[in-house]
């Protein structure tokens, strides 16, 4: 099993490797047979794990690789945890990015640099395996670093396009404003616990805070910018400078600006980073955290309103765009929000069922996506789509499929639904359900949301494949369906997306919680949330299903009925159309408040403090007065600027003199 | 060759490079070559000699090693030579680096290549000298001594404004040498020894340490360089040939955080401990203010520059913490420094070698033709933001660590260096390596070629590997810091009774 965990972690390496350093040497395809290969491989792996540890016995698994750093009492190590938690995280990531890697051999095929392309993907999946198996946060700090940067070469692919290379600038720098808070967390950790291995933080967390009853600790443990901490705060303080990263990776509400940019790398690389693995991330961060966040019901409060304000602010930004990757990616800002309120409220079971279910029928999404857009010849903008449905009848199928799963079509109470319908369900029943003093709020933003989505997945449907073409004839000419390499992805996905909520209900957050999961996710004793989910009004058990209904009629009525409405809605409502088109006025806002400030601080700073102030009072002050000086002894003397060093050797002989004239005496 | 003087051998080895340099002409192509070959020669064997001290060394000793012991000048002066893990890996770095400075030096330098060479053997001499010394005296020769071969390669081999730089260096360093000379004399007055090993024991009154250290932080923050006195740095890379500029960030910076290790938190702790907030609120002001500037700047050699001063920023807030992490961190974090800017600055020279400019504007695209040198860039840059797999996360990270230890007000304001420090150096990468390439002057450029292959991919390699796998670095330096931690603690603790008894 070891050998088979270092195989699932090192191969996507070699394969980077190999593609990367010999790319040019091999050649494109052997490039990609490799790296596509050895993703094969990796996949098939992931799933032996899967059944060995999730579905087995084996309760967890750990491989020490190689000492890291170690100074002082701060011991970490290069090594792998695997535990379900690990196990989901590897069937997730290694089927999606097999199957992409499949895909982008087809996508990518008259791109003159597909080495480079394959290798990146294999660097990403290797960083990916590093985050969700490390067993201490600095590792886990080392992928979640990882896989910024290979998301940044992604989506910076293109490097020719300047909205390219603008773009993964952007997602890189508002990452590490994520990452900031995530590296303070890490160290408060240390800190708190003494150490940042996961084995010594959970042993320690449990008995962390006194036992009901017993008296509160009110000592302060750590001094936090300037708040003395007691126990209870200190871990709140901790959880939220670690969810801070979370917010920044999994593009929450008010880092979330760099999510829809990134659209701009190549479609499957919006299907494997910035759906179904890396922006889930900081879902996975805090369902490894649950033994800290379960004690800080304050910090989990603030999970559940950044995920529920996410959840509804993307949707609605969702709703108006018209670029078709862009719609999916406001509708994966908003999925990662609701799994983020199931965090919050502690049904982390929900939030990683959701990760799972969402993984395939996103990546699904996108996938089809670009194989419109590959049919298209590479057109985005859905007002120049419609009618395709004909042409290409297969991706046409299998985005129908991606969509009832992501709207949650199905029957409530019964095993009969998509996967989206189970996960998105349990997750507004856990929300109402829950206690926390959020609960309400969280709940109706989670049904308003669901009908957005509904809409807006259906306006997508309906714009891209219904109706009249509004393409050109010479692109209407050429369309054509995808070839068979890109089509056996989207297949298997639509399998995925169609079974995995049925039949992994019942293990991810059902009657088999307990032996799935084996304690990769920590609970409070008082936390019942499993139970308490079953028992909510009918009402609530139908509302994710009325909103869906609701939506998907307004998308029929708006698009397929009626089409002048939307036209005569967005000129009624001016502002809030066009609030909604630039998403906010968030990159204004920010660009306002953030970016032009710095350029101008950085310039004052420059011009004014360094070359006004300093240099003008110090050297340059000096440098004149030496300079009248001098002029007169350069000519008398020969030397141009020896004499410099000249007057240094006098110094320092006449140093040594003295030290010797002195300890002679 | 237990008995080997191996630390004399390999400071004064490069002197032999010097005497068959003399002998040499330079006028002529083959002259040249020669001249080339010697100085090559003379600092590979220099570094391979060099690696028995790190071979030879003792992780678990926390004292000095290798010792020599000669006396010299009379009686108080002696020449005095040991590492311990706090010097030793300098002595690596130092040698490490002057064959890539040869090598960088190759064509670009075309004028008077003999003078330039000995200047640099010289230099070498000196740097290895200040780590290797154990007698202040010899230590502030060599410390001062730095500054001329240093003085001379800029105003010398120099850009257009060479003479400013050269006077705004010299004028900066005058200033903190002859401050430092009168603690340096203040110290023997008071120890009536300039052995350090004995200064180290020694413990000055309270009163006395806060002036020698005041004089003393003078002349290490000039050298750092700290904020407010860092003015020097830009100008002086700028101007200065590629293998100066090398030299400049990759070693004489260090000495700064050498001597601050070794003199202010060595001998002075109590002060250190007083000071210690004041060289966190400049270290923080030197991470957020010269990275606002980097971000600014037009000249590639001054945007490192400017990031280098950050850089230097979590040495300083490191060796302050005064914990474990923050100076083993700041160890590694000049170490790392050391490999990373230097490789920074040669990659500049590849390309000004190419086009003698140095204008980020004047580039664009270069990815385009210059895949391989994309590449090697990219890594420096990712490890200049401190990206983890990279040795400069590691010295980041750990300095941060230190210092959240002891104030985390500072790891946070530093902390956000770490997203400053993204912004500026992708730009830069997005500016001179990304887009399309349209100016006519880009489109004939070569790839790298052999030499700057040998020059790069080394370092390359090391960045990475030291990223992954850092534990020799702290395997040597964790005896020697964790006895200065002690020394210093215990010295805090014993801190009342001394304050109190001069109080009375």
């Amino acid at each position: 099993m070891e050998t088979i965990i270092k195989a699932i972690v090192f191969l996507p390496l070699i394969g980077f490797l190999t593609a990367g350093l010999f790319g040019r040497t091999i050649g494109a395809k052997a490039s990609e047979y490799v790296t596509t290969g050895l993703m094969i491989l990796v996949a098939i792996f992931s799933w032996i794990t899967f059944f060995h540890i999730a579905l087995g016995e084996t309760e967890l698994l750990r491989v020490h690789v190689m000492r890291w750093i170690e100074t002082g009492g701060f011991d970490t190590e290069w090594s792998f945890r695997v535990d379900t938690l690990t196990a989901v995280m590897f069937v997730v990531v290694n089927t999606v990015s097999c199957l992409v890697h499949v895909y982008s051999i087809g996508y990518m095929h008259h791109d003159p640099h597909r080495p480079r392309f394959f290798a990146y993907l294999s660097l990403f999946t290797f960083a990916m395996l590093m985050l969700v198996t490390s067993d201490n946060l600095l590792q886990m700090f080392f992928g979640w670093e990882g896989v910024g940067l290979a998301s940044y070469l992604l989506i910076g692919f293109w490097f020719q396009k300047p909205s390219a290379s603008a773009a993964a600038m952007k997602a890189f720098i508002v990452n590490r404003v994520g990452d900031f808070g995530f590296i303070l967390g890490i160290f408060g950790v240390f800190v708190l616990f003494g150490s940042v291995n996961f084995e010594t933080i959970f042993a320690a967390a449990k008995t962390y805070l006194p036992a009901e009853g017993a008296a509160a600790s009110v000592e302060p443990v750590i001094h936090l910018f300037g708040m003395s901490l007691d126990r209870a705060h200190a871990v709140t303080a901790i959880c939220l400078l670690l969810f801070l990263g979370a917010m920044g990776k999994s593009a929450q509400f008010l880092l979330h600006t760099w999510l829809p940019d990134a659209m701009e790398g190549p479609t499957p690389v919006s299907a494997l980073i910035h759906a179904a693995t890396m922006v889930t991330a900081g879902v996975f961060l805090v369902a490894r955290m649950s033994p800290l966040f379960e004690l800080s019901t304050d910090a989990r409060t603030v999970v559940v309103l950044v995920g529920a304000i996410t959840a509804f602010f993307a949707a609605t930004v969702g709703l108006v765009q018209n670029d078709i990757k862009r719609v999916i990616a406001y509708s994966t800002c908003s999925q990662l929000g609701y799994m983020f309120v199931a965090l919050g409220v502690g049904a982390y079971g929900a939030a990683v069922f959701h990760l799972f279910t969402h993984a395939f029928f996103k990546a699904l999404l996108f996938l089809c996506a670009g194989s419109v857009i590959h049919a298209v010849d590479g057109e985005q903008d859905m007002r120049h789509m419609g009618g395709l449905r004909k042409h290409i009848p297969i991706t046409y199928w299998t985005m129908f499929i991606g969509t009832i799963a992501l709207t949650g079509v199905g029957i409530p109470g019964t095993m009969i639904g998509t996967a989206g319908f189970f996960s998105k369900d349990v997750i507004i029943e856990s929300a109402y359900a829950s206690h926390n003093v959020l609960s309400g709020f969280a709940y109706t933003m989670l049904v308003v949301a669901a009908a957005f989505t509904s809409f807006y997945s259906w306006r997508l449907a309906f714009m891209t494949f219904h109706g009249k073409p509004r393409a050109s004839h010479e692109v209407m000419h050429h369309v054509h369906e995808s070839p068979m390499v890109m089509l056996v992805p989207l297949f298997i996905l639509s399998i995925g997306a169609l079974l995995a909520g049925a039949l992994f209900e019942g293990h991810f957050f059902g009657h088999e919680y307990a032996e799935f999961w084996q304690g990769a996710l920590f609970t409070l004793p008082e936390n019942e949330l499993l139970e308490e989910f079953h028992h909510v009004p009918a009402l609530v058990k139908w509302s994710p299903f009325i909103a869906m209904v609701l939506g998907l009629f307004t998308a029929w009525y708006m698009y397929i009925y009626s089409p002048e409405t939307p036209k005569s809605l967005a000129r009624q409502h001016r502002g809030l159309y066009e609030f909604l088109l630039n998403k906010w006025y968030f990159d204004e806002l920010y660009d306002r408040i953030f970016v032009r400030p710095a350029k101008w601080i950085g310039t004052f700073l420059w011009k004014e403090g360094d070359g006004r102030v300093i240099d003008g009072f110090g050297p340059n002050g000096v440098a004149a007065r030496v300079l009248d000086v001098t002029d007169r002894v350069v000519r008398l003397q020969t030397g141009y600027l020896y004499h410099y060093a000249f007057v240094m050797l006098i110094g320092v002989a006449a140093l040594v003199t003295w030290m010797m004239l002195g300890s002679s005496l | 060759m237990t008995d080997w003087p191996i630390l004399s051998t390999v400071t004064f080895l490069p002197l032999a490079g010097v005497a068959l340099l003399l002998l040499t002409n330079d006028a002529s192509p083959a002259g040249r070559r020669n001249v080339l070959n010697i100085s090559l020669a003379t600092t590979v064997v220099t570094f391979l000699i060099s690696l028995f001290v790190w071979i030879g060394f003792d992780n678990a000793n926390p004292g000095f090693q290798m010792v020599e012991k000669h006396a010299w000048l009379g009686t108080g002066i002696s020449y005095h030579l040991g590492v311990d893990g706090i010097s030793m890996l300098f002595v690596i770095l130092t040698t490490f680096l002057m064959p890539f400075c040869v090598l960088a030096s190759w064509e670009s330098v075309e004028k008077r290549i003999k003078s330039y060479m000995i200047a640099f053997l010289l230099l070498e001499v000196v740097m290895v000298g200040v780590f290797v010394s154990l007698d202040i005296v010899l230590f502030y020769v060599f410390f001062e001594a730095t500054l001329i071969p240093m003085f001379v390669i800029i105003g010398v081999w120099g850009g257009k404004d060479r003479v400013y730089a050269s006077y705004k260096f010299f004028l900066y360093t005058l200033l903190g040498s002859v401050l430092m000379m009168l603690a340096i004399m203040a110290m023997y007055w008071q120890a009536g020894t300039t052995d350090m090993t004995e200064l180290l024991k020694f413990g000055f009154p309270a009163g006395m340490q806060t002036w020698l250290w005041l004089a003393c932080f003078a002349a290490f923050a000039v050298k750092m360089p700290m904020w407010p006195v860092h003015t020097w740095l830009p100008d002086a890379h700028v101007q200065a040939p590629t293998a100066g500029s090398v030299i400049l960030a990759g070693v004489m910076l260090k000495l700064g955080g050498y001597g601050m290790v070794r003199i202010s938190l060595g001998m002075l702790p109590l002060a250190s401990a007083h000071f210690a907030p004041l060289v966190f609120t400049l270290s923080v002001v030197a991470i957020i203010y010269t990275s606002l500037v980097a971000m600014m700047q037009q000249d590639i050699k001054k945007l490192i520059a400017y990031s280098s001063v950050a850089h230097m920023g979590y040495v300083t807030m490191g060796i302050f913490a005064a914990n474990m992490q923050g100076i083993q961190g700041a160890l590694f974090q000049m170490l790392s420094h050391g490999i990373v800017s230097s490789a920074l600055f040669l990659c500049v020279g590849v390309v000004y070698d190419r086009l003698h400019t140095r204008e980020i504007s004047a580039y664009g695209g270069l990815v385009n033709n210059m895949p391989k040198y994309a590449v090697a860039f990219m890594v420096f840059t990712m490890a200049n933001v401190g990206l983890p797999g990279t040795s400069g996360f590691v010295g980041e990270a750990t300095t941060l660590l230190g210092a959240f230890r002891a104030n985390t007000w500072v790891a946070l304001f530093a902390a956000t260096g770490v997203i400053l420090s993204a912004a500026y150096a992708l730009w830069l990468y997005r500016r001179v390596i990304w887009g399309a390439l349209d100016k006519d002057s880009l489109k004939s450029l070569l790839d790298l070629s052999t030499r700057e292959k040998v020059i790069l991919y080394p370092l390359v390699v090391l960045t990475i590997f030291y990223g992954v796998y850092p534990a020799p670095v702290f395997d040597a330096t964790a005896a020697s810091v964790e006895q200065l931690v002690n020394t210093y603690n215990a010295a805090l603790s014993a801190a009342p009774t001394v304050a109190a008894a001069t109080v009375n």
